[in-house]
């Protein structure tokens, strides 16, 4: 587990594309710059679809953490 | 020598302003002209996916997508022969497209919208709703609407939508990083 320590938890498992590039979009703007959203996820599209949405809208998934079929990404609001 | 560079200078100011007013934006423009389910959904896909990316999303309905807007809950009369036999023939609305392959008859169709809901995909007037709340905008097509006689008073309750042709488009397009036509 990581030891990241997160403002927000949002739960996007089950939701299949493209909802949870949608629901990240919002939720980060829902902590402070340079806080940290933790992302639960099953859509196993999001292993390349957070990747591309933090490169494109400019912010850092610090840590990607896979258990069993889940996915959490960690992910820091940079602007 | 002085008036050389300053002439230069002021040369290449007006090339970068040319440049900057030139460059294409985040912005995606869209063409929607098929009215197939399958087509319709992948368009709003890309388009929700868009503007979760952070770009600014425009898509143009034309020809078969048209219809596509279409409020069922909205009577219109006073429509002509053609419009009245067009707008009987063409989907009333979203959540009446039909796939492209394996329709049979709409029994495909059925069985699709069944799997959809049992795997959490959003259906096609869902992704609409999506669409209008991330900000969306929507321009309809006018030469289509009259070609097939609808009326705007029979489409859709979308906040940013609007009526226009294809010179629209295509000053939306050039300013754009992604242009599509589905």
């Amino acid at each position: 587990m990581s030891t990241i320590a997160y403002a927000k938890e949002l739960d996007l498992r089950n939701l299949p594309c493209p909802m949870p590039v949608v629901k990240i979009s919002k939720g980060i703007k829902e902590v402070a710059v340079g806080e940290v959203v933790k992302a639960i996820t099953t859509d196993p599209g999001a292993l390349t679809d957070f990747p591309a949405w933090a490169k494109t809208s400019g912010h850092q998934i610090l840590e990607t953490e896979t258990t069993g079929t889940e996915v959490n990404f960690y992910i820091k609001r940079l602007k | 020598m002085d008036t050389d560079f300053s002439a230069q200078f002021e040369e290449l100011k007006a090339r970068v302003e040319n440049l900057e007013q030139n460059a294409q934006e985040n912005k995606l423009s869209m063409v929607v002209f098929s009215g197939d389910l399958d087509r319709a959904l992948a368009s709003f896909i890309i388009a929700t996916g868009a503007a979760a990316m952070g770009m600014e999303v425009m898509m143009f309905f034309t020809f078969w997508a048209t219809p596509l807007l279409r409020d069922p809950k909205k009577a219109t009369p006073g429509k002509d022969l053609m419009g009245t036999m067009f707008g009987a023939m063409l989907p009333k609305g979203a959540a009446k497209a039909q796939l492209s392959k394996m329709n049979f008859g709409g029994a495909g169709t059925k069985m699709m919208q069944g799997l959809m809901a049992s795997k959490n995909v959003a259906s096609l007037p869902q992704m609409i709703e999506l669409a209008a709340e991330l900000g969306i905008k929507v321009c309809i097509c006018d030469m289509s609407m009259n070609l097939m006689g609808f009326k705007r008073e029979e489409m859709i309750d979308y906040p940013d939508l609007m009526y226009c042709g294809v010179a629209k488009f295509l000053e939306q397009a050039m300013g754009s990083k992604v242009q599509l036509f589905i």
